[in-house]
């Protein structure tokens, strides 16, 4: 399998209180840098909590946002201008709230033309052709190219969402917590879908989310970003089952799951560090019921943890098995 | 907070420093030489010569611009030729009689214009709110100087209680129950259209408040209605409708304009239009950039009373 | 079409649409009207009084004909006043979009030009302009567009900010648009309903300005004149002929009030928020309007709902939100109702203390008797006293739901003391003693804080403080960690079950997570478009779901550990509550359905502890009648 996306030491820094003339008053690193592989054809879930980066982090990929430094390579190609018209036909987005990133004033029509106009340069026939083709295989009526968004349910619309994508024909997808504003009901028939086109067109899929269990449930691997660092890598099956660093730990036993008794695994109450004054070592430090001196002082890299599959950016991880919490 | 004040001041240098440089700029496009505007057509062309020296006209706009820049910095706003008078003196002595009269009618819109504005929220579509915005529209529609003539008609001419104008106190004619005699129809006029528009921002700001969730949490946790509206809600709400009062205070010095022309009020705004009919440009600079210059300073008062009342804003 | 309906559907506007109709129509026929020449001086016949030698409105100071110079006075005013708008509405707009949608330097820069602009008191501004250009109605038009232009600049600058960082307009850039065609074809057609907004609403404030100017003596200049240099003209003449000044003066607040009127309508017509009645004031306590007699009550326990219905009210329509909803709690217990969102699991919530936003919310029927008192339909006074003391609320967004301008103590101490005279220094301590109830590091501390300056998960906590403050019996979570990361809703969990053990709480927990109801709730309530399908204790109901939807809905849930695998979905959506099927809701959706399934009225049946809404349930439920033979199921697991 080759490569369809690798990430060299991406990293992106907000400045606030920007001055003039003088330095900002404090800069945020709100993805500090990560180096990945994504290999053809996988999923590769991103889950983190809310101001871990995992937002950031997708605007980067697609050129929404310009890197503070690192790059992006796409198939071997390096992408180094933020330039979203450059990405749209190697890499595509789907939005996390299906109705705000369609256009109120636009018919479906117009939302599904765009990509193919700009970024194909095709004619009204091809646009047509391309349009039914891929609104058949999202299973949306053609009937409703007519229509304006507000006449669409949530479901329905991130479908529109889902085949807009797909007409700019990148074969990698970025999708940002594509199902969290659905219902689960509904959550489960968008999901079943995305696991189908990928298949039939083989996609290679970013699948950021909140939910551990969404994303064990779709990727093939999975990353865990906590405040703007990758602090564990692994397969899907693995990462939850028996996590390596204490964080992943955490989540896994945070998530309520029927026939577990209900604790409070860190049995009291904890806060992320300040954005603007974080800590030097590692950012979990403070919460790690295993953390050393060390831990405090410089911040640890991603390694292949010793007997596992997984990476971990930790000076301890946990054997597999190990209980720290509740 | 005294730092958070020291930072407004800081900041509005630039936006005084801009404030006279449009000025100068909208003046030195005035056509024709302003010195023979000065001195009528018979002027000879020594005399022409002479007082443009005098005026330092003689030199490029760049060096006019910061002679004239330094002379306001040292108080020197020079010479008024249609009153033979420093602009300065004229200027402050016009500002007092203003700023009692738009700051009368300012006081009159925030007290009437919320006051208004929360009754009408808080009994929507109820017959208080409807007589409410019926008035509100009225006052803004109609202009404050045929409000302020139909007042001079009715008040002082039919029913001879007040007087129709000549306001002097200011020069040291009458005393204070005189000076409020005068002053309360022009006061009046001048508010109504401001209270307008207050009572309605006021009304849509309760209105927007009232539908926020924390509202429901003050009813949730048992709060008295009346404290919700007027406490919780209110306090809110006012972060929207303080800013409204400072951009109110420039629409209330505007009007005043009109004001003072009806009632002969001794303000600056009357004396701006005096000078720009007889062509007066130092008295119209110096007069529009003082003016100008206090309403800065009272905005910065405005941001000082947000900050007081938001916590969120950084001071 | 639909704005063409709204307004003159709006009595007021389309009052001011005819009076703008009409003097529109004066204006355009002026050329044609026998009149007067307007400017042709007659001093033997000066004041003339109103209908004295054939002048319909008298004479002026000079002996013109008012009637004439008012209608061709009208007819400038109205084009200066129109233009000047048109004109600041143009540039006002294109700079406001530019600065919104490039944003960083490019906005600074404009927008402290703009701030330099609006640092002068507007007439200061005019007046200047004027006075560089001389006094003439051209360039008092020129003032007034200029002046102006800041404001729609500032406003329109606001929306677009709002609108170029929409997910659509990323959508378009991600699809190759270039900035250009983003603004035109993206920014513009969203922007325009404000600019027509801006406009109208500012239409009658540029006549008024214009007339201002002129009455100065600073824009029409003699003969020529407009409405205001009519007025200026005749203020000389005011008290001995009153008749001069009055007719324009007069003119000008009939034209500027239908445009004002108009204006408002155009306003609410196009403003999508105030079209779905958002702006109304939601009352102290929801309406109630009974269409039957008060049930009685069957079910015992400290809160006990029975056949509880509310509706939205939206125009014509009607959402039955609520649909016959009876539930009960007992001392010490904790109720979980589960539901998607639009199964009306929060409205019931907010029903039982009346607050449900109204309008357009509408409590129709049913009874919550919380300690042998009728909640639905007590007087304000009655539930104003039980509102936080004996049943109090915990609420979604913390952020949202807590004061912003109060610290959080202040809010502490306030729910204390509007049901305890205490003094604010008891008040205070209690409020500490509260933070520090609900694990609350540093609370002395804390409590001078605003909530602003929180995290999620501790502005919570004090949410959950708040809801403790009066030790009250029932505590009513909606959707309490639904906002929240999944490591802190596991604290707050965590939390509340603690308390509810120490203190025998009787809890209702509104949530959409199965996961969350398993590990805190002794007993279920499933909905589904506004009604109960199942109800049973917890372990009962998710081990063996009676109802299709429940079972259904329970496996697409993926669960953290089952691995990699192919979810089950229901397909279609749920029904919309205005127009809800005959039968059961779920019927459409689901595969055993039979044609029974689709009329009458399907009740909720089974013994004290277990009840469903179906006629062919899952599972055999003790206590109810049996179904009309089973029938085998006819698909299986139908994907999306």
């Amino acid at each position: 399998m080759s490569v369809a996306l690798k990430l060299e030491n991406l990293s992106k820094t907000f400045e606030v209180g920007k001055r003039l003339f003088r330095e900002p008053k404090a800069r945020v690193h709100a993805v500090r840098p990560v180096t990945l592989d994504v290999e053809e054809g996988e999923t590769l879930g991103i889950v983190g909590e809310s101001g871990c980066g995992k937002s950031t982090l997708a605007r980067l990929l697609v050129g929404l946002l310009p890197p503070s430094e690192g790059l992006i390579e796409i198939n071997g190609a390096k992408l180094d201008n933020a330039d979203p018209a450059e990405f749209g036909k190697k890499i595509q987005y789907v939005f996390q709230d299906p109705i705000s990133s369609l256009n109120p004033r636009k018919t479906i029509r117009q939302v599904m033309e765009a990509p193919l106009r700009h970024l194909h340069k095709m004619d009204k026939a091809a646009r047509d052709a391309r349009i039914s083709e891929i609104f058949a295989s999202v299973n949306l009526r053609e009937e409703f190219l007519e229509r304006y968004p507000h006449e669409f349910s949530g479901g329905q619309a991130q479908r529109i969402g889902i085949a807009r994508a797909l007409a700019a024909d990148a074969r990698i997808l970025i999708l940002d917590e594509p199902v969290s504003a659905l219902d689960v009901s509904v959550q489960a028939q968008v999901l079943n879908l995305l696991e189908r086109l990928k298949g039939e067109l083989g996609l290679t899929y970013l699948f950021i989310s909140h939910d551990l269990a969404v994303v064990e449930a779709i990727s093939t691997r999975v990353a865990v970003l906590y405040f703007g660092t990758l602090v564990e890598l692994g397969a899907a099956e693995d990462i939850f089952r028996a996590p390596r660093h204490p964080y992943t730990k955490l989540l896994a036993s945070s998530a309520p799951v029927v026939g577990r008794p209900l604790v409070n695994p860190e049995g009291k109450a904890t806060d992320l560090p300040d954005p603007l004054n974080p800590p030097p070592g590692c950012a979990f430090a403070a919460r790690c019921p295993k953390a050393t001196e060390i831990c405090r002082k410089a911040p640890p890299k991603l390694e292949a943890v010793e007997g596992g599959t997984q990476k971990a950016a930790c000076y301890h991880p946990l054997s597999e098995g190990e209980q720290i919490f509740g | 907070m005294g730092g958070y004040i020291l930072k407004r001041l800081v900041s509005a240098i630039p936006v005084l420093f801009g404030i006279t440089v449009i000025v100068f700029l909208i003046m030195a496009m005035i056509p024709g030489d302003p010195a023979l505007a000065i001195l009528g057509s018979y002027a000879t062309p020594e005399n022409v010569e002479k007082l443009n020296r005098d005026l330092g006209l003689d030199q490029p706009l760049v060096a006019r611009y910061f002679i004239w820049l330094g002379n306001m910095l040292t108080g020197d706003f020079g010479r008024s030729f249609s009153l033979n008078r420093p602009v300065i003196d004229e200027v402050l002595d016009r500002f007092s009689a203003t700023l009692i009269l738009a700051g009368t009618s300012l006081v009159l819109c925030a007290i009437f214009g919320i006051a208004a504005g929360v009754v009408s929220a808080a009994r929507q579509y109820g017959f208080a709110d409807k007589a409410i915005t019926f008035a509100v529209l009225l006052g803004i529609s109609i202009p404050s100087f045929f409000l302020g003539m139909m007042m001079i008609l009715l008040f002082a001419v039919r029913w001879k209680m007040l007087p129709v104008s000549g306001m002097y106190a200011i020069y040291g004619g009458g005393d204070l129950p005189d000076l409020l005699n005068h002053l309360i129809m022009p006061a009046l006029a001048l508010a109504v259209v401001a209270t307008g528009v207050v009572a309605r921002l006021s009304r849509s700001a309760m209105l927007e408040v009232l539908r926020q969730d924390f509202v429901r949490t003050a009813r949730a946790k048992g709060v008295p209605e009346g404290r919700v509206v007027w406490g919780h809600a209110l306090r809110a709400a006012m972060v929207t409708i303080i800013p409204v009062l400072g951009v109110q205070a420039g629409f209330v010095l505007s009007g005043a304009v009109y004001i003072e022309m009806v009632f002969q009020w001794p303000g600056v705004g009357r004396m701006l239009v005096d000078a720009i009919l007889k062509r007066d440009i130092l008295l119209v600079q110096g007069g529009v950039v003082f003016v100008a210059a206090c309403y800065v300073l009272f905005n910065i008062a405005v941001d000082v009373a947000q900050s007081v009342l938001d916590p969120r804003i950084k001071t | 079409m639909s704005f063409f309906k709204l307004l003159i559907r709006n009595r007021l506007a389309f009052a001011g649409l005819i009076v703008m109709g009409l003097v529109l129509a004066l204006v355009i026929a002026t050329p044609i009207l026998p009149l007067y020449e307007p400017n042709v001086t007659d001093t033997a016949n000066r004041f003339l009084k109103p209908f004295e030698g054939g002048h319909i409105l008298g004479t002026d100071h000079l002996g013109r004909d008012l009637l004439s110079r008012l209608l061709w006075g009208t007819q400038l005013s109205l084009a200066v006043g129109i233009s000047a708008a048109v004109f600041a509405a143009f540039f006002g707009a294109a700079i406001g979009i530019v600065a919104g949608y490039f944003g960083g330097t490019t906005d600074n820069v404009i927008m402290r030009g703009v701030d330099m602009l609006m640092a002068f008191p507007y007439i200061l501004l005019a007046l200047a302009i004027v006075a560089a250009l001389g006094p003439g109605l051209v360039n008092a038009l020129i003032a007034v567009a200029a002046v102006n232009i800041p404001f729609f600049a500032r406003n329109i600058r606001g929306v677009t900010v709002g609108i170029a960082h929409k997910e659509f307009v990323d959508a378009a850039r991600l699809a190759g648009e270039s900035h250009l065609k983003i603004i035109l074809t993206e920014i513009v057609p969203n922007v325009i309903p404000v600019i027509v907004i801006a406009m109208s609403t500012t239409i009658g404030w540029m006549i008024l300005e214009t007339a201002g100017l002129s009455f100065l003596g600073l824009g029409s200049q003699p003969p020529q004149a407009d409405l205001g240099s009519m007025l200026g003209e005749a203020r000389s003449a005011l008290i001995t002929n009153p008749h001069t000044s009055v007719v324009p003066g007069v003119m000008i607040l009939i034209i500027v009030m239908a445009i004002n009127l108009l204006g408002d309508g155009v306003r609410d017509a196009l403003d999508p928020r105030l079209r779905s009645g958002a702006l109304t004031r939601p009352r102290p306590a929801t309406l109630v309007e009974r269409e039957g007699p008060v049930p009685a009550p069957v079910e015992s326990g400290t809160l006990v709902l029975t056949d509880l219905q509310t509706q939205f009210r939206v125009g014509e329509r009607v959402y039955k939100a609520v649909s016959h909803v009876s539930l009960h709690v007992a001392p010490g217990e904790c109720l979980g109702v589960i539901g998607e969102s639009g199964s009306g699991k929060s409205v019931t919530a907010l029903s039982i203390m009346g607050l449900v936003a109204s309008p357009p919310g509408v409590i129709v029927g049913g009874s919550a008797i919380y300690d042998g008192t009728e909640l639905i339909g007590a007087p304000y006074s009655k539930l104003r006293s039980y509102r936080g003391d004996k049943v109090a609320y915990i609420f979604q967004d913390p952020l949202a739901t807590l004061h912003p301008l109060y610290t959080v103590g202040d809010q502490l101490c306030e729910a204390i003391r509007v049901h305890h005279s205490v003094s604010k220094a008891e008040a205070w301590t209690r409020a500490v003693e509260l933070l520090k109830q609900v694990r609350i590091p540093n609370a002395e501390g804390r409590a001078k804080v605003y909530p602003h300056e929180m995290s999620g998960g501790m502005r919570q906590r004090v949410g959950i403080a708040m809801a403790l403050a009066n030790d009250p019996d029932v505590i009513i979570a909606d959707e309490p960690t639904t906002a929240l990361d999944v490591t802190v809703q596991a604290q707050i969990l965590a939390l509340l079950n603690d308390l509810r053990r120490e203190r025998g709480l009787s809890i209702i927990f509104i949530t959409h997570d199965f996961g969350v109801v398993a590990q805190l709730c002794d007993r279920v309530a499933v909905m589904y478009a506004g009604r109960i399908v199942e109800t049973g204790p917890t372990q009962e109901v998710l081990d063996d779901a009676a109802h299709p939807y429940t079972r259904r809905l329970i496996a697409c849930v993926p669960e953290l550990g089952e691995g990699r695998r192919e979810l089950h979905a229901i397909p279609g959506l749920p029904p919309a509550v205005d127009r809800l099927p005959a039968g059961c809701a779920f019927a459409p959706r689901c595969d055993k359905a039979q044609t029974l399934c689709q009329v009458g009225v399907i009740e909720l049946e089974g013994g004290a502890s277990r009840k469903v809404r179906c006629l062919y349930p899952e599972t055999d439920i003790a206590g109810m009648a049996k179904p009309v033979a089973q029938v085998p199921e006819l698909k299986k697991g139908a994907g999306a």
